[in-house]
């Protein structure tokens, strides 16, 4: 079946939950109600000439402007060699999406870096911790407004130019060249962050 | 999660939790894996990953669509010719752009002679963490020359950056058609002897045979792909199925685990499945170098590139399965969204599922035949 009868089969199923497919420029995609969507999976992966048995892909995208976390769903039918793409908006504020664990095992961890990494919970997820970052680990990094703390646990992740570092190597070296020189003063680092 | 080094569990000290890595040889990088154990038996294997996260997906973002092209080979450095592709062709879709016949035909052959350097290193490992040492050493003097080969297309050894947004980035060199032909005559007899050597070895088979069986249907609800995905008997290739760049005009066959020596879905069907793709790739290298096209290795790409708004997904079949870059553009220099899935992240996932039961050792057997990449699986 091709995107568009997919959507239809999906259409005549769940009526207006089953949003319409947008034709983006080159990958089309329909967004499902987030009450809706583990319900909407389970129809796709078991009724017959769907078979949507392959979750290839669980992911999300932050779109500060419209105030929204799209979570994406990438189907794929290895039976009949169709695929589908799905979508669901929650709210960017406090982004709540019911769980596919259910349907795909393989959604376990795919929804754990989603929320690890987006901040999204996954209600009924059973295992819902970071995956990637630690776990005291704090804020998402992929969303847009992330700013990265200074550094972790005394580990700093700023550092001075390295140029200025070489500089003052040298200087240390022609100090030492010539005696007569007054006692070279230690170049003063450039005011920068300081490593938390 | 609690992270001890051993914890006793039961007063008779025969229930314990041990960290298995993260600096453990047989763990193939940086993963630590949490091992309740009752005596030799594991009841659970819990893999703790992140170690080697380094936010590939967020320096997408931020160095705009070619300047991302090098970070990918980072995505998994054991086989970067496939991250570079699956990424190139994520881009193109977005800027429908054609690439020419020439550059189709030099990312097939870059592609499976990266497949043949990485089933090496991914069977040549497996044989030693079994316990053979001495293949593994055989696997890497091969790939020597498959390194050399790659050097002298692209300069690089390991990150090849070799493919570009519109095609590739280097014809081939003088006379370098000809050095590949001959390492391929001698490669077709290596894996002969390489058969002979190790992968009929009666003590080897033992090991692996039957050991941590991946039914099928398990194999897909996980979403295990590429060798293991086949090693579990699904009959799927992307080259094959869903073809894409040079590959609808190679005749190859798709290399399916049918329990080879025990079971469909063990150890050794996926061990096993990979030397035969190993045959297929060399006798692509040979039909794509033999009907090479002429012309152009680089399509006409604006030097701003900066697609329309949009969203696009790019499947190929690395060496590790179905590697998808999903990629999101809102019409900038600078991608909105840059996400790479990758194969051993999902076959990390399964771990939990078939761990209970296994000996300690066969677990060692279980993670050397997914054949995971730790930096893949972190990015």
């Amino acid at each position: 079946m091709n995107t568009q009868e997919l959507h239809e089969r999906l259409r005549a199923r769940f009526g207006e939950d089953v949003g319409p497919l947008l034709e983006e420029k080159v990958d089309s995609s329909c967004v499902v109600l987030p009450s809706r969507i583990a319900e909407v999976c389970r129809f796709a992966k078991k009724e017959v000439g769907i078979e949507l048995d392959h979750l290839e892909d669980l992911t999300a995208v932050d779109w500060p402007k419209r105030a929204v976390i799209e979570v994406v769903y990438h189907l794929f039918s290895y039976r009949h060699r169709h695929a589908l793409v799905l979508k669901v908006l929650s709210d960017r504020a406090a982004p709540r999406v019911p769980t596919v664990e259910g349907v795909w095992k393989a959604a376990n961890w795919f929804e754990r870096e989603v929320f690890d990494l987006f901040g999204v919970e996954f209600v009924g997820h059973p295992d819902l911790r970071r995956i990637l970052m630690p776990d005291d680990w704090v804020g998402h990094p992929l969303r847009k407004d992330y700013e990265e703390a200074g550094g972790y646990h005394g580990i700093s992740n700023v550092r001075e130019n390295p140029l200025v570092e070489l500089r003052r190597l040298d200087e240390r070296a022609r100090a030492a060249l010539s005696p007569k020189a007054s006692p070279p003063k230690p170049a003063t680092p450039p005011a920068g962050p300081e490593p938390a | 999660m609690e992270r001890l080094i051993l914890r006793r569990l039961s007063a008779d000290g025969e229930e314990m939790i041990l960290n298995f890595g993260p600096q453990h040889p047989s763990t193939h990088g940086v993963i630590n894996f949490m091992v309740e154990t009752d005596g030799e038996v594991i009841r659970k294997a819990i893999p703790e990953v992140g170690y080697l996260h380094r936010s590939i997906e967020k320096i997408g973002e931020k160095v705009g669509y070619p300047g991302f092209m090098p970070f990918t080979d980072r995505v998994d450095y054991v086989a970067a010719m496939f991250a570079n592709e699956g990424y190139a062709i994520a881009v193109e879709r977005l800027l429908k752009l054609e690439i020419p016949p020439r550059a189709r035909w030099l990312r097939a052959i870059s592609c499976e002679l990266c497949r043949i350097a990485s089933h090496l290193i991914a069977v040549g490992t497996m044989t030693m963490d079994i316990g053979a040492f001495t293949p593994m050493l055989h696997g890497v003097r091969e790939r020597e020359t498959v390194n050399d080969l790659i050097e002298a297309l692209c300069g690089a050894r390991l990150t090849y950056n070799y493919h570009r947004i519109g095609g590739v980035a280097f014809d081939l060199p003088e006379g370098w058609r000809e050095k590949t032909l001959r390492f391929l005559d001698h490669f077709d007899r290596f894996l002969t002897e390489f058969d002979r050597l190790i992968s009929f070895n009666e003590v080897y088979v033992k090991r692996l045979a039957g050991v941590a069986v991946i039914p099928a249907p398990l194999a897909i609800d996980y979403g295990l792909v590429g060798p293991n995905l086949r090693g579990s008997g699904v009959d799927f290739d992307l080259r094959r199925d869903l073809p894409y760049g040079a590959y609808p005009h190679f005749h190859f066959e798709v290399p399916v685990g049918k329990g080879f020596q025990g079971t469909t879905g063990d150890c050794f069907d996926r061990y096993y499945v990979r030397c035969l793709e190993m045959k297929e790739s060399s006798k692509i290298v040979r039909q794509a170098l033999d009907t090479l096209p002429e012309g152009e290795f680089m399509a006409k790409v604006p030097r701003r590139i900066k697609p329309e708004p949009g969203e696009a997904l790019s499947r190929v079949e690395s060496a590790r399965g179905e590697m998808a870059y999903y990629v999101v553009s809102d019409g900038t220099e600078n991608a909105w969204r840059v996400r790479a899935r990758t194969g051993s992240f999902t076959a990390m996932g399964i771990v939990e599922a078939v761990s209970p039961g296994l000996m300690v050792a066969d677990l060692v057997a279980l993670i050397a035949s997914l054949d995971v990449v730790a930096p893949e699986i972190d990015r």
